[in-house]
């Protein structure tokens, strides 16, 4: 019998994989932020969830860093960079929707099948949720490959990133000075990322990251 | 709690110092002798650390494992803030780069600097890791700095990739802490790498090992193993040479380091998967696979960068092995290599300043034009080839001869792999060194010193070991295990 406590969170974090879905065919970029917003509040609520069923208070922290920055302030940014880029226009993508979705399914079967057997000495609560965890890191990764314009392979980074921190808020107790280099690491993340999505709008007036492959060293006269 | 002595306060210090202070340097000369100064500082407190007694606490550990790294480390970065110097002077004189874009460039060098170190003196697996990702994060912003649309592309591929490995072994950190606060309690004690060691054979085999494929492939992206090795070549090719230099031959070995403190832990507990198996695999299908790609380089960076594959390739492949000898060669190698690769980039960052080109093409008859940097370039790869009397060659003897004796079918694709390597570099440079010269021969202010005191190192230790070396070594092989 499972626990009221065990329930909403595999709620929030199911939640969020079926925001990792909604993720990967996601064909216009304001809408791709949008999801991501959402993914991000849902990380909060998650991580605050289990600062409660943990009654670790430090916990909350991390879920407030996770709601203002990820959920409001990143978003915020890139629709800002998005707008004055002007690419509102649709995200052309490597292979199409249906058969990401089906690569999406096979690896969330994968990670149930790798997790679950594997860790049956933890406690459910950590257990379950470093199944989903994986899951949405799985198609973070996913949506990195499937995508070629920067901004899409920013979020599909941070939709990655969000799966690590419930990865690392369902490990009981784990020590604050990791989720605090987490939250930092995601600060510098974005800078970079930030810069770079404005050299390479100034070198080559578009975002996409095909766009750069002809400047590859080993090409033609280059190498 | 123990309290942490004053040469380890000083090697993560003095960098953190260096970065702030440095950020408010505007002046391109000055920020340039404050490194050199600061790298100096840190190298001085790095040998002073090789003296002092162990000490550990559950955030920092010293060890016979890494005080020999942080003394490498520290030494090549004060070597290269040298070269570093002349090198960034000559670019600013022909107008490649320009003061505002090497506003930051010092501060991110120091910050890469204090990072290796935090990498090297953890304890803690968080902080480990920590230090890993930013020495990473500070060299993807050097790697773009000459705006060029290759190097954009360059450093956002390292970035790309370099993330998605480092968020891999983040993920990897958090099951090892899963599995060790069921042993060890919650809290930081269950993060300490030393108590973990301890108690190891107590944790859950099954978990620890799918803990381990995650770190392989999160540290092995940074290692540059085939098959994650995609952003290296490039990283290297566009970037200043001072920082191939010291990707090359720092943060490579501080990734393997990162590995290798994990596979230590996994050793200690006997159900485990079999580490060295796949780490030999993962060895060997670099070397064969770098070496037959030396063969298609036309430019001279990128061409050491797949040696650099190689090499690692190499090292891994020693430490897969295991045992006394093999791990003895693996530490040497990964000593040799460091020093040997960035003597070698010094060597081709002054010939493509002078010949203003990377093109193996055009680059022709050094030993006509300019002769004293040819001979560094030839002692170079001699050395890198693996010939005697260069330590590379003691190394590499070691380990063929370990592997014949202990897996003698690994040891054939071993030799095939270092000769067909040593065939690329013989063909490719044969030109570079005694064509018929081309290109401009000016003068160039190139500070010699790294480069020859790196290959004198090479030099002397293959013709001799000094004793407290040799026993640092056995002492560490040992617990390498």
């Amino acid at each position: 019998m499972h626990s009221l406590a065990f329930d909403i969170a595999h709620l929030l974090a199911g939640g969020m994989l079926v925001l990792s879905f909604l993720l990967i065919y996601q064909d216009r970029i304001t809408a791709m932020l949008n999801v991501f917003a959402l993914q991000a509040v849902m990380l909060a609520l998650s991580v605050a969830w289990q600062a409660h069923a943990q009654a670790a208070p430090h916990l909350y922290v991390t879920a407030a860093i996770a709601l203002v920055v990820k959920g409001f302030v990143v978003p915020a940014a890139l629709h800002r960079i998005v707008r004055q880029l002007g690419i509102h226009r649709e995200i052309e993508q490597v292979i199409g929707g249906g058969p990401t979705m089906l690569v999406g399914l096979g690896l969330v079967a994968l990670s149930i099948m790798l997790v679950l057997p594997i860790v049956e000495g933890v406690d459910p609560l950590a257990r379950e949720d470093l199944a989903f965890a994986l899951a949405v890191i799985l198609l973070g990764l996913l949506m990195m490959i499937t995508r070629r314009n920067a901004v899409s392979q920013i979020i599909g980074f941070m939709s990655l990133e969000n799966g690590l921190i419930l990865a690392a808020t369902g490990a009981k107790g784990m020590p604050l000075v990791v989720e605090f280099s987490v939250a930092f690491s995601i600060l510098i993340a974005f800078i970079v990322f930030g810069v770079f999505v404005f050299r390479i709008r100034e070198r080559f007036d578009t975002v996409d990251v095909s766009a750069l492959d002809r400047f590859r060293g080993e090409r033609g006269d280059q190498g | 709690m123990t309290t942490v002595i004053a040469p380890l306060d000083a090697i993560l210090w003095i960098p953190a110092v260096a970065v702030v202070v440095l950020s408010f340097v505007p002046s391109y000369r000055l920020g340039a002798a404050v490194n050199v100064l600061a790298s100096g500082l840190t190298f001085a407190a790095g040998l002073a650390l090789l003296v002092t007694e162990r000490t550990r606490s559950d955030i920092l550990i010293v060890d016979d494992f890494n005080i020999y790294l942080v003394a490498l480390t520290t030494f090549i970065g004060f070597t290269t803030s040298i070269f570093s110097a002349s090198y960034i002077g000559h670019e600013l004189e022909v107008g490649h780069l320009t003061p505002v874009s090497l506003r930051f460039y010092h501060a991110l060098y120091q910050a890469m600097m204090g990072a290796m170190n935090v990498a090297l003196v953890a304890n803690n697996i968080g902080l480990l890791w920590v230090g890993v990702e930013v020495a990473t994060l500070s060299t993807v912003m050097m790697v773009g700095i000459y705006r060029t649309p290759a190097a954009v592309e360059a450093a956002w591929k390292y970035f790309i990739l370099g993330s998605v490995g480092i968020a891999l072994a983040f993920f990897g950190t958090i099951l090892v802490y899963l599995v060790s606060q069921e042993v060890l309690g919650e809290g930081l004690s269950a993060m300490a790498w030393d108590r973990m060691v301890h108690s190891a054979q107590k944790f859950d085999p099954k978990l620890l090992s799918l803990a381990f494929v995650f770190l392989l492939v999160g540290y092995g992206t940074k290692v540059g193993l085939a098959p994650f090795h995609a952003w290296l070549p490039d990283a290297h090719a566009e970037g200043p040479t001072p920082i191939s230099a010291v990707l090359s031959g720092l943060l490579l070995n501080v990734a393997l380091y990162a590995l290798l403190r994990f596979k230590i832990l996994l050793a200690a507990n006997p159900a485990t998967l079999n580490v060295g198996l796949i780490m030999m695999a993962l060895g060997l299908i670099s070397l064969v696979f770098a070496a037959f790609m030396l063969y298609r380089r036309r430019d001279i960076k990128r061409l050491f960068a797949y040696s650099s594959i190689e090499h690692m390739g190499i090292i891994t492949f020693a430490f897969g092995i295991g045992g006394p000898l093999a791990n003895f060669a693996g530490l040497l190698h990964m000593t040799m290599h460091s020093l040997t690769k960035s003597a070698i980039f010094f060597a081709v960052g002054h010939v493509a300043q002078v010949k203003g080109t990377q093109r193996i093409a055009d680059i022709r008859g050094l030993s006509t034009s300019h002769p004293a940097l040819a001979v560094g370039l030839a002692l170079g790869v001699v050395a890198i080839a693996g010939l005697p009397p260069f330590g590379v060659f003691m190394s590499e003897f070691m380990l063929v001869s370990s592997s014949v004796y202990r897996q003698p079918l690994l040891a054939v694709v071993l030799v095939f792999g270092i000769l067909v390597a040593f065939g690329a570099l013989v063909l490719r440079l044969q030109d570079v060194l005694f064509g018929d010269p081309t290109g401009p021969s000016d003068r160039v202010k190139a500070s010699y010193v790294p480069l020859f005191i790196h290959l004198a190192l090479v030099l002397i230790a293959g013709l001799w070991l000094p004793e407290p070396v040799v026993r640092w070594f056995r002492a560490v092989a040992a617990q390498l295990g």
